[in-house]
């Protein structure tokens, strides 16, 4: 089944009488990777938990464009890895099962670890590995779910700059052919990984048009396209917060 | 090791003092030579009724985790049994369990039951209170994980919020190690022919003070060696969790 394409319409948002989006409209296309940007606290980490399930909207809806209910077919994977200290980084990956009573599959969680590089570190504890190393145990969590659409909340904003242009990497060669939503603070990364990048800004918040980038992800670094949306995007970023 | 012997050393010198030249009569505050003696001499007198409180302590200790790691669990996993049994528990935290220890002994007799109830009685709350602290308090992340996996309640229960609060149940176990033996002696004090409290008010009843003390030091032997082993045993299982 093809993924579907995430269709959100006037969605409203409200904390405290304070109003964070007001009719909200976008649609996400399918199978592609699209990029949310933002000033902080405007709300971008709120729209990814309505649309993960996570939280209620005051009024709007959240549906998958091709009918079929949306709801057990989104992994999520936020910005701390959510590893869980007592476990081995394999029943880390096969957390999911455990906690729907399913039978565990050992051997593709083991493959799955073996694609993001961790092949060796099978039985390790979270606390032996690295940074870098527990966001792809949690990578390798998250495409253990199988789910056709998959939501990131700044997923590799604690890394370093060489683990995070690794996990960049990874993440949109195992994510290929998903609908996936990804929050960033880095206009780099936004550039390098997205087809489409929305900024969310204003209060109540708004979606301008979304910016896309031509070539296939991920782009290199020093690809001149990119370096040239990424100079238009710094420049949108910058007129939105305030000096 | 070297620490607590010094402390030891200072401790029985100054006992050792006052007793020799505090003017306190002996059948008051015994020397501590005295009380060597006694504990050398009476040995197998005061091992077999260790025996008895040992057993009364492990079995309250045992039951009283049970009981209390279910209560937990129980309200932690129905709201309807939250809303039920809190305040039962809470309230019961009201009643002196001093005053309780007639009444044990009344209902279970002089046996072994009435003191391994008593020591059940006094774990029962920490362990209760802790680990329901644990359960209550599982990372939110996790949680919002699970939901997003679509997990099942019990399974998260058991196999998330759980081993998450295994650090706060063994911090409940400490407490419980040491006031297991409280709920014994008390027990023993009410009614007993054996146990270290029965020597006790017995060596008290027939003014052998060396006897009594040497009691205590048995017993409190018994309760360092209890929150050492239970201590160092928690350590071991929870290496994962930061300061075990």
């Amino acid at each position: 089944m093809p993924p579907p394409g995430i269709v959100i319409g006037g969605l409203c948002l409200r904390y405290a009488g304070e109003s964070i989006f007001e009719g909200l409209n976008v649609t996400l296309p399918a199978g592609r990777f699209s990029v949310l940007l933002g000033p902080s606290g405007v709300g971008k980490t709120s729209l990814l938990r309505i649309i993960a399930g996570l939280e209620t909207p005051a009024a709007g809806h959240v549906s998958a464009d091709d009918g079929a209910p949306l709801a057990g077919r989104v992994a999520y994977m936020a910005q701390q890895d959510l590893l869980l200290p007592w476990a081995s980084a394999l029943e880390n990956v096969m957390l999911g099962a455990v906690l729907r009573g399913q039978r565990r599959e050992p051997q593709r969680a083991e493959a799955l670890l073996r694609r993001v590089g961790l092949g060796h570190r099978l039985r390790a504890l979270p606390a032996t590995l690295s940074g870098g190393e527990r966001q792809r145990v949690a990578l390798a969590r998250t495409l253990y779910e199988d789910r056709p659409v998959v939501l990131m909340d700044e997923p590799f904003s604690a890394l370093d700059a060489i683990s995070r242009a690794r996990l960049q990497d990874l993440a949109v060669e195992l994510l290929d052919q998903r609908t996936v939503l990804l929050i960033t603070h880095d206009p780099l990364e936004a550039c390098r990984l997205g087809h489409s990048l929305w900024v969310l800004a204003g209060t109540p918040a708004t979606l301008g048009p979304p910016l896309t980038v031509p070539g296939a992800p991920p782009r290199a670094p020093d690809d001149e396209s990119m370096l040239h949306r990424q100079g238009e995007l710094l420049r949108r970023l910058a007129l939105l917060s305030p000096a | 090791m070297i620490r607590p012997l010094v402390t030891l050393a200072v401790f029985i010198s100054l006992w050792w003092g006052i007793a020799a030249y505090g003017g306190a009569p002996p059948y008051m505050l015994p020397s501590p030579q005295a009380v060597g003696a006694a504990l050398w001499n009476q040995r197998a007198y005061l091992a077999d009724n260790a025996g008895v409180t040992l057993a009364e302590i492990g079995l309250g200790l045992t039951g009283g985790t049970i009981l209390g790691a279910l209560a937990a669990l129980g309200v932690a996993a129905s709201p309807v049994l939250q809303r039920w049994l809190l305040p039962v528990l809470v309230l019961s935290q009201a009643i002196p369990v001093f005053a309780l220890a007639p009444l044990m002994v009344l209902w279970l007799g002089f046996g072994l039951t009435s003191k391994v109830a008593m020591a059940m009685l006094v774990i029962f709350f920490p362990v209760t209170a802790n680990f329901l602290d644990g359960l209550r308090r599982t990372e939110p992340g996790w949680l919002d994980l699970a939901r997003t996996m679509d997990a099942k309640p019990l399974y998260v229960l058991l196999r998330l919020r759980l081993p998450a609060a295994l650090p706060a149940l063994g911090s409940g176990l400490r407490v419980a190690a040491a006031v297991a033996p409280i709920g014994a002696i008390l027990g023993e004090w009410v009614g007993a022919s054996s146990g270290l409290g029965y020597v006790m008010l017995n060596a008290n009843a027939r003014i052998q003070p060396d006897l009594m003390f040497a009691a205590l030091a048995v017993l409190m032997a018994i309760a360092i060696g209890l929150y050492v082993t239970v201590d160092k045993t928690l350590r071991r299982l929870l290496r994962w969790a930061p300061g075990g």
